[in-house]
Parts: structure tokens; C-alpha cells; sequence
């Protein structure tokens, strides 16, 4: 293993690189802005093959890897906020297509008002699209994510796409320790992309997305609600052979210290490494806290967090996002699905900064079972 | 866990020189990370730069709020930013300035003419890897050898020397005292 120190940006450009797609259409959009650029010099360059396509909007760059997905290739691309916000509608389609799109979305506020900065709002919103969605907490995780959601995606018995999102600067601009895999290992991992399904081919004519009468739209649906909750045995065997070939283990949950905790911290993201700290520092004092960290948001894991929160007597759910007069997102789904009493706290919107006394802060609060949402952070000479 | 903030304006480059000191410190066997905080994203705006160096892995992602080193990459900022909150007590902060700078705060302020050695050197007024030099000898939380390898790792030829020699020329200054 070698480490080389790059952002988490570098390290997704570098996951494309392994992954080898066929075809790269990008708008840059910043924190994803150095995707764009890294993958357009590894295609200048010769590093890749791939057909790197400057489109004009974002709405085109995911409108252009739809098309490319349904000739049967390997597609990639990236975006941010606005631009995935752009793409909402080729989004759903790409998941009722079917199309094993991967893509990277470096988490940035929606506007108004505009912010270039940090939270979870713009992938959230696109979570009911049917695409499998990865938090990544660091860069490292961002490289594997991308090898895994290929491997996922383009399994037959899923053809859903994926987004692995990071948080914008937080980890996009964040240089650290990095290590790239050999190509052979992910060539192990990975195998080419082999369509059987209906692709776009002049030699086998077909037509895709063709008009549905009330007859087959909600079979098609259907299928995609079986595609994504059966994608979870798809995810854990992937998993498995990720850890096997590169040494490195990822699951649908990460628990940390949390087994014995009578005070659990839920969240998803950078945010987690800073909270590991924390629960280290609440561990040194003799509290029982601990972190259950949701990488895999679509499937969602229900049993596993399920298990994993149910023995706590105090559980806080972090949301880097808001769905207005109902609350954080996570918290909500968590409280909705689980026979849990969850508290909610919105945190870090926009790029406010979470500091540790943050979410000691939410520790304390989180010991008042109340099922009730607050918002931390905020400045109080604002309000 | 050593933590440095740089403070600089837009295109001085801060960003890049909080990155290569994450480089060097990599380079010399420790974990590192480093970020920046753009304010907004033009020229002349004021951004600050963050490395963290430790002997163990870097979790925390938050902004450095107590450091143990400062490096101002424009004297002018110091009227419009507290570059001095938080610092660390016994903290050093490393200034570029060829003027008399304010030292009410009870720092140690070490003054680097790095714009003097820049115009001399470079012949443009980039300062950046300069004050990486001057942070090696004030500091000794890195090697000027690594800081020497990265500087000319990430800028190719003619220009990573030139970057190389001011640095050490600035490096060999600080240790002089």
C-alpha cells in the first residue's frame, strides 16, 4: 500500500481512472470542479480512453451519460447543488431506465440564499429518485465508494444507478493520505461492463423509454423498488470482496464504540471523523457514548441501524439537511421506520462549522428523550 | 497535534501552501491534512488555509481555531482579520512584511521580508513557498529537505528551483534569527 496525500476529489478522479469508463460527460461546478479538471487531463493526457463530452448545462452532462448508458457502456460524472438540482428530472429517469450510471456529488447548499459551501441538502432531495446513494466520510472511502458502486450498479440483478457523495470542501478541497489501488486489483474487483439487457445497438433495434399506459407504469416502479432493496445482498457481497482484494471494510453502518453506549450519535459523512474525537473524549470521562454512522442512505438500512440504535437509552440524529415543518431527514426516517425515540438536530447548513463543543452540546441535549428537532449552531444575535 | 493557519488573499496562493506543508510533513514520516475556507471565490479576498500534522491518523474536520502557528501571507490583512485569534499560548506567528508590524498581542512574531526575496528571487511577488521555508527554520514541525522536495514536486523546472532556493535562502534567515 502506498499512501500519496491528495483531496478527495483527486482520489474520485482517481477511482474513474481504475474504473475506466467509456464515456465522461461533466460541467464543472464548484467543489466538483476539480473532478471536471483531473478526469479532462487523464483523457488529454492518454491516461484514459474515455469520450470526455464538455457539455453545456448539467441538465445536458446527465441527459448525455443517459444516453451513453443506453448503449451499453460505462459511464461517469460528477456534480454539485445547482447541478444536480439542474438534473432532477434526467435523474429519475435514469433510475426508471435502468441505467448503471455512477456519480459523484460533492454536497453543496441550495439556494437561496446562494452558498458555495457545505450540507447534505441537494443529494438528499434527489432520494426518492430510486439511485442508491453513499455518504463517504473521508477520502479514501470516496476512491472505494466508486469502485463498489460500479460493481453494484452494473450487477443484473440491480441496474440502478449510484451517487457517492462528499462533502463539499470538507472533503473535496481536503488533502490527506490516500491510497491508490493497483489497476490489476480493481481490474479483479471490477470486471468490465456487460450489458444483457436492452441496450441501444443498430445491429439489435429497440426502442428505450417509450411511453407507458396505466397498464405497466406501476409494474416498472415496482421493479425498482425490488431492484433496490435486494441491491443490500449485492452491496454486502461487493463488500466482502472489496475487503478480500484491497484489505479495507466497508458496511452499510460503521459502529463505533457503540455496542455498550447508552448515548448514540447517528449521522452520515465528514462530520463522523470529528465526532469519533468527541465520543473519545466522552469515553476518557467515563460516559458511554458512542456513533452509528449511515454510509449507505438508498437502500436504506433499516435493520441494520435498527440494531445497532435500539439498545441505547439516548439517541441524536444528525441532519445536514431540512425538509421544512417536518424536520431532518434521517431523523424522521429513523423515527418513522424503527421503534426508536430519536431526537433531531439540524446541523452545519450553508458550511456552518460543527465543532466538537457542538456536538457535546448535542450530547447533553440528547440524554431529554423528546423526539423533537433543534436546530445547533446558530447565532443567537442573528435570530 | 501540531495546527497551523495561514491566512493569505485570493491567488497568493495559502491554499497551496498549506497543501505542501501537509506534503512535506507526509514526506517526513507524520499524518497530515490540510483544507482551505474561501470567503468568496475571487482575487484579493481574504481565504485562510489550515494543516494539521500529527504522529497518528487526523480525524477532526473542523477549522483550526487554537493554532500553534500562524503564517500571514499580506501585512495589509492584519487590518481587516484578528489573525491572532485563538493562537496557542507560547504560539509563533510568521508575517511577510517589510514594515514595523503591531506586536500588542503578546505573540512571537517572527517578520519575514518574503515579498523583498520574492521580487529578488522570482521576480514576481508570489511569497508563498517562501514563508514555508521561513515556517521550517522558526518552527522545526517540518524539514526544509521535504519542504525543498515538495515545492519542487508541485511546481515543474525553472520555476520549482527558483521556489526551492528562496525557500531555503528564507529557511537559512530564520535560523539566523
Amino acid at each position: 500500500m502506498v499512501l500519496k496525500v491528495m483531496s478527495a476529489n483527486q482520489a474520485i478522479a482517481e477511482a474513474v481512472k481504475l474504473a475506466n469508463p467509456n464515456v465522461i460527460p461533466v460541467y464543472p461546478i464548484t467543489p466538483q470542479t476539480t473532478i471536471s479538471e483531473y478526469l479532462a487531463k487523464f483523457v488529454a493526457d492518454g491516461d484514459i480512453s474515455a469520450e470526455y463530452i464538455r457539455v453545456e448545462s448539467e441538465h445536458s452532462a446527465i441527459s448525455a451519460a443517459l444516453g451513453a448508458s443506453g448503449t451499453g457502456v460505462r459511464v461517469f460524472t460528477a456534480t454539485s447543488s445547482q447541478g444536480l438540482a439542474l438534473m432532477h428530472e434526467i435523474i429519475f429517469a435514469a433510475a426508471g431506465l435502468r441505467a448503471p450510471i455512477v456519480m459523484a456529488d460533492a454536497n453543496r447548499a441550495l439556494s437561496a440564499p446562494l452558498s458555495i459551501w457545505n450540507d447534505q441538502q441537494d443529494s438528499i432531495s434527489e432520494r426518492d429518485s430510486g439511485w442508491m446513494q453513499v455518504y463517504a466520510e473521508n477520502g479514501q472511502e470516496a476512491l472505494d465508494s466508486i469502485l463498489i458502486a460500479y460493481r453494484v450498479s452494473e450487477d443484473h440483478s440491480v441496474l440502478l444507478p449510484s451517487m457517492v457523495c462528499i462533502d463539499g470542501f470538507i472533503l473535496t478541497h481536503t488533502v490527506d493520505p490516500v491510497d491508490v489501488p493497483g489497476k490489476g486489483d480493481v481490474d479483479k474487483f471490477l470486471p468490465p461492463y456487460k450489458p444483457d439487457h436492452a441496450y441501444l445497438d443498430p445491429k439489435r433495434p429497440m426502442s428505450i423509454g417509450t411511453f407507458t399506459d396505466p397498464n405497466y407504469y406501476m409494474e416498472a416502479r415496482h421493479d425498482m423498488e425490488l431492484a433496490l432493496v435486494g441491491a443490500k445482498d449485492v452491496i454486502a457481497k461487493a463488500n466482502a470482496e472489496f475487503a478480500e482484494i484491497f484489505g479495507r471494510t466497508y458496511d452499510f453502518i460503521e459502529k463505533y464504540r457503540s455496542d455498550d453506549a447508552d448515548t448514540i450519535i447517528v449521522a452520515m459523512g465528514s462530520i463522523c471523523s470529528t465526532i469519533k474525537d468527541v465520543v473519545d473524549e466522552h469515553r476518557d470521562n467515563g460516559e458511554k457514548v458512542g456513533l452509528v454512522r449511515v454510509r449507505v442512505f438508498r437502500p436504506f438500512p433499516t435493520k441494520e441501524i435498527y440494531e445497532a440504535i435500539k439498545g441505547a437509552s439516548n439517541i441524536g440524529v444528525l441532519d445536514k439537511n431540512i425538509s421544512f415543518s417536518v424536520g431532518g431527514v434521517l431523523h424522521n426516517e429513523i423515527n418513522a421506520k424503527m421503534d426508536v425515540k430519536a431526537n433531531g438536530f439540524i446541523v452545519g447548513l450553508g458550511g456552518r462549522d460543527i465543532k466538537p463543543t457542538h456536538i457535546s452540546e448535542i450530547i447533553e441535549k440528547t440524554k431529554n428523550t423528546t423526539k423533537t428537532t433543534q436546530w445547533i449552531g446558530l447565532n443567537k444575535e442573528e435570530l | 497535534m501540531i495546527e497551523v493557519r495561514f491566512h493569505g488573499r485570493g491567488g497568493q496562493g495559502a491554499v497551496t501552501a498549506a497543501e505542501i506543508l501537509a506534503k512535506a510533513a507526509f514526506e517526513d514520516g507524520k499524518y497530515c491534512q490540510a483544507f482551505p475556507f474561501f470567503g468568496v471565490e475571487r482575487r484579493g479576498a481574504p481565504v485562510m488555509a489550515f494543516t494539521r500534522i500529527d504522529d497518528k491518523p487526523i480525524r477532526r474536520r473542523y477549522q483550526v481555531y487554537k493554532p500553534d502557528y500562524v503564517v500571514v501571507l499580506d501585512d495589509g490583512l492584519l487590518e481587516v482579520v484578528d489573525v491572532f485569534s485563538g493562537l496557542k499560548e507560547g504560539g509563533k506567528v510568521i508575517i511577510n512584511t517589510s514594515n514595523g508590524v503591531e506586536t500588542s498581542k503578546g505573540a512571537e512574531i517572527h517578520k519575514v521580508d518574503a515579498t523583498g526575496i520574492a521580487l529578488d528571487i522570482l521576480g514576481v511577488p508570489i511569497v508563498n513557498t517562501i514563508l514555508l521555508g521561513a515556517f521550517a527554520g522558526v518552527t522545526n514541525a517540518v524539514s526544509i529537505d521535504a519542504i525543498i522536495k515538495i515545492i519542487k514536486e508541485t511546481f515543474s523546472g525553472e520555476i520549482g528551483e527558483k521556489n526551492a532556493k528562496a525557500a531555503k535562502l528564507a529557511y537559512e534567515a530564520a535560523k539566523k534569527g
